[in-house]
């Protein structure tokens, strides 16, 4: 992401003589970014400016939609559909949580202690992605499955009386809790929290640790007041990276959850695939899109860090 | 105390082989019920041994269709995303101009934005537009959302490359062609490939958009997502587990090609 904030290119002093001739036209840069340009302005920005047209527009399916200025969708679909988008901020919010609590452990691991398993470690946090995404989430299926052994060890050890009581699961049962959404999303986003963590931890001099060791700070202190604060720019942009995919989906939500655990998400895919209520839909989209472009923007101005990824 | 000891210097290393373990069970399972002989229609609880699956690995209609309407649409993507973003890429880190910030944005904000938001806005234009769903407009979409990342790849790539090799190649009287062939590209060419790899990751698996956009053309997540409702096949158990250990296999090879290479320049 350092994209938004990197300094001018690293131009090479002009050569007495001859002139580069890679440098020769000033319209090269131009031509260069066209067909690419021209395909994200036209496939993703232009998209966006129908999508808030389609949002204040009235009508039907069969008499077609005309833009009206219809405002009053925005406030109709945030007063039926505000528990879904409290839902989605609480889920993925609890999912980039233990996404940072379970991915710096490993990315530690990998950046400081594996030695020569570094690369395989690497191998086997990458690999589960060439597996189709929506088949390992059915595997959670199988590990969540009522009556299974997971479930059981966990009714045994009355950890679920407290997940119960905490609201995250009903009864005896994990699948279609928020509890099996909540695991789906961690589950899945963890790698995007494990890869900034570790390439960010990677870059820090190991003599740093030695010289906090030599001024006799604890591991902890040393972790607390060295180590942690100059990974920060991983920590950024790894709960960005897992935060911001997490409240958009709907995949978690359907196939691990139920009806009670529907994320906005699955509310826009319901309006816009099956309802076909067209305005809604792109309203809630449009909320979507503007509250996660407002988190971001003031998330990273707190954090403070410019330079992601 | 030596084994209290022992835990508290290796808790790290604890936790993390048991943050591997969550990424890696699910895999696990995936491959243990590839083996399965299911009672229903879905494969969710271990009855017993078989190789039924393995055998006929195309038994179910429309999954191999599918598979290979998606190994289309990766194809064409990662050709398409990795043109388009390498330019971009050269563009960005070898030229000063205007509107350099702007596209910057551009670049920026689709890796930004929820998928959800960018298919369904993309349905949109497509509906206004009176396109027909399907096949192009899978491509369309997924060419737009492979592109900032094939940029970021190669951006980072063409950064760290010394210019004093293009000047050293200018001096020997390359022509600007043949400096970008045979210097340029090599040098760049890993940073490509990851774009490339990425891209076709990316497409190949890609699920939110594509279910928006696709009307009735059957992608292979499509597919899987289907037999969600109606009933999971063994087959795609076995597709999950080939594409898991052919991957495993093509980077444990790389890698012992790199190590050998780089034994002989030793």
């Amino acid at each position: 992401m350092s994209t938004l904030t990197e300094a001018p290119p690293p131009l090479a002093p002009e050569a007495p003589g001859p002139k580069p001739p890679k440098r020769r036209g000033r319209w090269t840069p131009y031509w260069l970014l066209l067909p690419g340009i021209l395909w994200l302005l036209v496939f993703f920005a232009l998209p966006m400016v129908y999508q808030a047209s389609t949002s204040v527009q009235t009508g039907s399916l069969e008499e077609g939609y005309k833009v009206t200025w219809h405002f009053a969708t925005y406030w109709d679909a945030l007063s039926a559909y505000w528990p879904q988008f409290v839902r989605s901020v609480l889920y993925a919010g609890t999912a980039t949580i233990l996404c940072l609590l379970l991915g710096y452990p490993l990315a530690y691991l990998i950046a400081f202690r594996a030695g020569r398993w570094r690369n395989l470690i690497m191998i086997l946090v990458i690999a589960p992605f060439f597996t189709s995404f929506l088949i390992r989430t059915l595997a959670w299926k199988t590990i969540l499955a009522d009556g299974g052994p997971l479930v059981g060890a966990l009714n045994t050890l009355h950890v679920l009386d407290v997940t119960s009581w905490l609201g995250l699961t009903a009864g005896d049962r994990v699948l279609a809790t928020p509890l099996a959404v909540i695991c789906g999303l961690t589950y899945n986003f963890l790698p995007f929290m494990i890869l900034p963590l570790y390439t960010s931890l990677e870059r820090i001099d190991g003599r740093l640790h030695e010289a906090a060791g030599d001024l006799y700070a604890r591991p902890w202190t040393t972790f607390r007041k060295v180590t942690f604060p100059l990974s920060m720019p991983g920590v950024v942009s790894g709960t960005l990276l897992t935060f911001i995919p997490a409240a958009g989906d709907y995949v978690n939500a359907d196939l691990l959850g139920s009806t009670d655990t529907r994320m906005v998400g699955n509310v826009i895919q319901t309006q816009f695939l099956r309802v076909l209520d067209y305005p809604t839909a792109a309203a809630l989209s449009f909320i979507l899109m503007a509250a996660i472009l407002l988190m971001v923007t003031l998330y990273i101005r707190r954090s403070g860090t410019e330079d992601l990824v | 105390m030596p084994f209290v000891n022992w835990l508290k210097r290796n808790l790290v290393v604890i936790a993390g082989l048991l943050t591997l373990a969550y990424l890696l069970l699910p895999n696990i399972i995936v491959t243990v019920f590839s083996f399965n002989k299911p009672k229903g229609r879905f494969n969710y609880e271990w009855q017993q041994f078989s190789l039924d699956a393995w055998k006929d690995p195309c038994g179910v209609s429309d999954l191999c269709g599918s598979l290979s309407v998606s190994l289309q649409i990766a194809f064409w993507a990662t050709l398409g995303a990795t043109l388009l973003g390498t330019l971009i890429a050269f563009a960005l880190v070898r030229y000063r101009f205007r509107a350099r910030g702007a596209v910057n944005s551009l670049i920026f904000l689709p890796m930004a934005m929820p998928e959800v938001v960018m298919a369904a806005s993309l349905l949109t234009l497509f509906l206004n537009m009176g396109a027909q769903l399907g096949f192009w407009t899978i491509l369309i979409a997924h060419i737009m959302f492979c592109l900032s990342f094939v940029v970021t790849a190669v951006k980072a790539r063409v950064m760290s490359m010394d210019p004093k090799l293009e000047e050293a190649a200018r001096d020997l009287y390359a022509g600007p062609f043949q400096t970008f062939v045979r210097v340029t590209l090599p040098i760049a060419a890993p940073g490509i490939a990851a774009g490339a790899l990425l891209a076709f990751a990316l497409s190949f698996d890609d699920f939110i958009i594509t279910n928006f956009n696709a009307g009735s053309t059957l992608t292979f997540p499509m597919f899987v997502w289907g037999s969600a409702q109606r009933g999971t096949p063994v087959q795609i158990n076995v597709i999950g587990t080939a594409m898991f250990v052919v991957a495993v296999l093509f980077v444990l090879a790389s890698m012992a090609v790199g190590h050998r290479r780089n034994r002989q320049k030793a």
